[in-house]
């Protein structure tokens, strides 16, 4: 354990520290752009530059390994000239641009000239210009600003592994650039604006629509995969301008992923803002009041049996707390939040969690992968993984669809089949497994949404049990889901009871009334006969086969909770109201419940909240992750032969506030590989 | 606009030069085979008439499975590679001092009027194609200019016109001063040290 003195400071730190980390640690602020802590050390900016005692020069912390007894100086003369220099450098071929530079008031080079630069230059050449370069529908680039610190190739190739970015050419003629100028395709794009310590990459979708200084600011969670990215919600007014990732290492680290950064303009097209009634076969607006007695005389005397209701994949724990109660006030037994038929139960909450948790996967030794793309369907525990994989000694396997993960796996097999033959120890992998001290297996939706979904789960289970996934300090099995409200909807229950209507069931239009709480991605072609109730907040699949639309609030107008797929509880708060008539969900279901005569029993968040702690206690224990014990879950059953489909087609567009957004049409067009056949009007 | 160039021709490592490619990855140990990168590139520009296209790089990339971007970085580095067609003869006219002081820009004119290109140019009959370069090291045998892989040294306006001439007309005349010297001793024969002594 090396200790060193910083500006008569004494620190001890952990071997393999730099010389910056240990200044951190001693509570000196050290001036830096190309070094990142998530990131491999370049050494390009010369901004860390320290005085050493006994070295002749300056030396460039974030490079230099702490040694025992070192004596640093932060802020002498020497170290200020340095600095002043490095600067100076930098700024020779900077533009002085700042005032129409979308990076202005959030740039690290604006800030650090002002904190650390002498304040003139000597240099009164011409600047060298550069072309700007292609990087996609996301990423604009002013290349012109690039200062060279290179994050955003380590990024794209450590991070997000793809690599596409990269330094041509040399020394002052050197240009940050994608192969052929093609767009960057990642899922994880976007964080190379925000890793950019000056306006060179911004974000193309927000470019001259805000200053950071006039926006809000709102800590809240992403809902746009089941991952719970924790989130800053940026607006202006009534708008949403932009999302920026929050730290948090458990969860997204500082990342987030594109469609969750991108979508919000989403939040501002297709909008439900008044209720609708069907009225001689067309939608048309109409009152709350209106509204809730044509749901009314339906309901009126009709068997509980009759109704049903199905929670969508962004529906919060509060609003499906008050369907569910609604519901059993009804009398009725049909409920369920798996709009997509997963196999889940509520038998067990270890079976339907991520066990391992997310940063979890940092102490696994071997991992399986059953019918999931992690890639699409949560990109920020893909890069989890691929950060795991990149130290070595973590073999992957994969069953399912054979995708590009940005790591290398073992390609098993496409199907269940294979599956068993690990789960009976006739492959190969089988012995990984065993062998493996903490190893995780990771089920997708793919896998669980099928007629023998309950089966493979059950194999799943098995092969946890048999090989040694849970322990007493270790539980490897993971379930990983794509929808936020899902480990929520499961927490709270709704699932059919005995004897009652599932998902795919309540589809088949046997039923009189059907209750949709967001829920677009299902088939609704056989509705025709049902009574449809659409709550939600885009008018997408569910709104156009719904005979009442209750227009909600989307999660950025809302205060809410959410339960990721590791089963962590986060709050988001809202940020802006909901637009025109739109109401906060549980309130909608808690008005239509007065107007059924089935008062639910809560008039407040708070009062509600105590209701959801009373059906599942972990619901008061905010930003943790409760470990769910090990107990029996699944039924063996058949298997069949159709190979696993990953339920992710197009990543840009899995949710109706994706679906709207003209950021992540372009992203799909430029991007999916999947093209459709066209819808008639290509071409 | 993108520095590469595409020809929509397929190219492929000759079976010689495959087991040349081989050799090179050999020389690192297992897991480094993308430090061959250079010697392949190099590899591919001689095959490739001297030049390398967006398919021979690509083709390199896929060789040692090396991102197409690290292949791209690598070739754009170095200036040894080309990445445009070049003549059948590339002159890397060298116009540091020491050269200029020995009257280098005489071949740059020789260039000029002789055939018509200046720095970065290539004849219409894609004979010659001029880059000036920086020190090429030859300093004693002031100036240099390099034609392919070898040095003709000792140029001055006359003597290069001849070099080029037999060039045009197929015949390749022998490399090195092309004044009456051997290497860089000294001009017409030895200078110094002209008896024997002792007995070794």
């Amino acid at each position: 354990m090396p200790t060193l003195t910083v500006d008569g400071v004494e620190v001890t730190v952990d071997p393999g520290t730099t010389v910056l980390q240990a200044c951190e640690e001693a509570g000196a602020e050290i001036p830096r752009f190309c070094y990142h802590e998530r990131l491999s050390i370049a050494g390009n900016c010369r901004m860390c530059l320290v005085e050493m005692e006994k070295a002749p020069k300056l030396i460039a912390s974030c490079a230099m390994p702490a040694g025992d007894g070192m004596v640093i100086h932060t802020n002498s003369q020497k170290v200020k000239e340095g600095r002043e220099g490095a600067m100076e450098f930098l700024l020779i071929n900077h533009p002085l641009d700042c005032p129409i530079c979308d990076q202005g008031g959030e740039c690290d080079l604006q800030d650090q000239s002002m904190a650390y630069g002498s304040g003139n230059s000597r240099y009164d050449e011409l600047k060298r210009s550069v072309a700007e370069k292609n990087m996609g529908p996301l990423i604009k680039t002013t290349m012109t600003r690039c200062i060279h610190c290179t994050r955003c190739v380590r990024f794209a190739t450590e991070v997000a592994g793809v690599e596409e970015l990269g330094a041509i050419n040399r020394g002052e003629n050197m240009e940050i650039a994608t192969y052929l100028e093609q767009a960057l395709d990642s899922e994880l794009s976007g964080n190379i604006i925000d890793l950019c310590p000056v306006g060179a990459l911004t974000s193309k979708p927000y470019a001259f629509t805000a200053r950071p200084w006039e926006l809000s600011k709102t800590e809240s969670v992403d809902v746009l995969d089941a991952v719970g990215a924790n989130i800053r919600i940026d607006s202006r007014g009534k708008e949403v301008m932009r999302f920026l990732p929050r730290l948090n290492e458990d969860v997204n680290e500082e990342w987030l992923s594109d469609r969750s950064r991108f979508s919000y303009d989403g939040l501002k097209a297709q909008r439900l803002d008044t209720p609708y009634v069907r009225k001689d076969g067309q939608l048309q607006p109409a009152s709350w009041g209106e509204a809730f007695d044509t749901i009314a005389a339906k309901l009126d005397g009709l068997e509980g049996g009759k109704i049903g209701a199905l929670a969508g994949d962004l529906a919060c724990a509060e609003s499906m707390t008050a369907l569910k109660d609604l519901m059993d006030l009804l009398e009725s037994p049909n409920i369920d939040c798996r709009q997509d038929g997963a196999a889940l139960t509520t038998e067990s909450r270890s079976g339907y969690l991520f066990n391992t948790s997310i940063a979890g996967i940092d102490e696994a030794d071997a991992l399986l992968i059953v019918g999931s793309n992690p890639r699409h369907e949560a990109a920020l525990i893909n890069a989890r993984i691929r950060k795991r994989w990149k130290r070595g000694n973590f073999p992957i396997a994969l069953i399912g669809e054979q995708v590009d993960l940005t790591y290398g796996y073992d390609y098993l097999g496409a199907g269940p089949a294979t599956l068993k033959e690990v789960a009976e120890g006739k492959h190969s992998f089988a012995e990984t497994l065993k062998k493996a001290e903490r190893p995780m297996i990771i089920v997708g939706q793919g896998a669980l949404s099928r007629n023998d979904g309950a089966a493979v789960l059950a194999l799943a289970k098995k092969i946890a049990d048999e090989y040694g996934l849970v322990s007493d300090d270790w539980n490897g099995f993971n379930v990983l889901h794509t929808a936020a409200a899902r480990v929520a909807g499961l927490d709270l229950g709704l699932v059919p009871g005995e004897g009652s209507r599932s998902a795919t069931e309540m589809l088949d239009g046997s039923l009189e009334v059907l209750f949709l709480l967001g829920a677009d991605e299902i088939d609704t072609s056989k509705l025709t006969n049902s009574f449809v109730i659409y709550q939600g907040s885009h008018g997408d699949a569910g709104a156009s086969a719904a005979d009442v639309i209750l227009p909600g609030a989307a999660y950025t107008e809302k205060d809410a909770t959410w339960v990721n797929t590791e089963g962590r509880v986060q709050l988001g708060r809202r940020a802006v109201f909901p637009p025109g008539d739109a109401r906060e969900d549980w309130t909608i279901l808690r008005a239509l419940s007065e107007k059924l005569e089935k008062t639910l029993p809560y008039n407040t968040i708070r009062e509600l909240r105590e209701k959801m702690v009373e059906v599942a206690p972990h619901f008061a224990d905010i930003d943790q992750v409760t470990a769910a014990d090990w107990t029996p879950f699944g039924t063996e059953g058949t298997i069949e032969d159709a190979p696993f489909a990953n339920p992710i087609t197009d990543y840009y567009l899995t949710n109706p506030i994706s679906r709207s957004s003209r950021i992540m049409a372009e992203c799909s067009a430029t991007f999916s590989k999947v093209k459709g056949e066209g819808t008639g009007t290509n071409g | 606009m993108s520095q590469v160039i595409e020809t929509g021709k397929a190219f492929e490592f000759t079976a010689e030069n495959v087991e040349k490619a081989q050799k090179f990855i050999a020389r690192y140990p297992e897991g480094r085979q993308q430090s061959a990168v250079m010697p392949l590139l190099d590899l591919a520009q001689r095959q490739n008439e001297n030049w390398l296209s967006k398919e021979t790089l690509e083709y390199v990339g896929n060789f040692l499975n090396v991102p197409y971007m690290r292949v791209l970085e690598v070739a754009t580095f170095y200036t040894m590679y080309n990445l445009k067609p070049v003549g059948k003869y590339f002159l890397q006219l060298c116009r540091t001092t020491p050269c200029w002081l020995r009257g280098s820009d005489d071949l740059e004119a020789v260039c000029k009027n002789k055939l018509g290109i200046t720095n970065g140019e290539t004849t219409e009959d894609g004979m010659f194609s001029l880059l000036e370069v920086e020190c090429l090291g030859a300093c004693v045998n002031a100036p240099v200019v390099q034609i392919n892989d070898d040095f003709y040294e000792d140029l001055n306006a006359e003597n290069f016109e001849a070099v080029l001439d037999k060039l045009a007309s197929g015949e390749v005349p022998p490399k090195g001063p092309q004044i009456d010297r051997i290497n860089s001793a000294p001009e017409g024969g030895p200078a110094t040290l002209l008896e024997k002594t002792g007995d070794a």
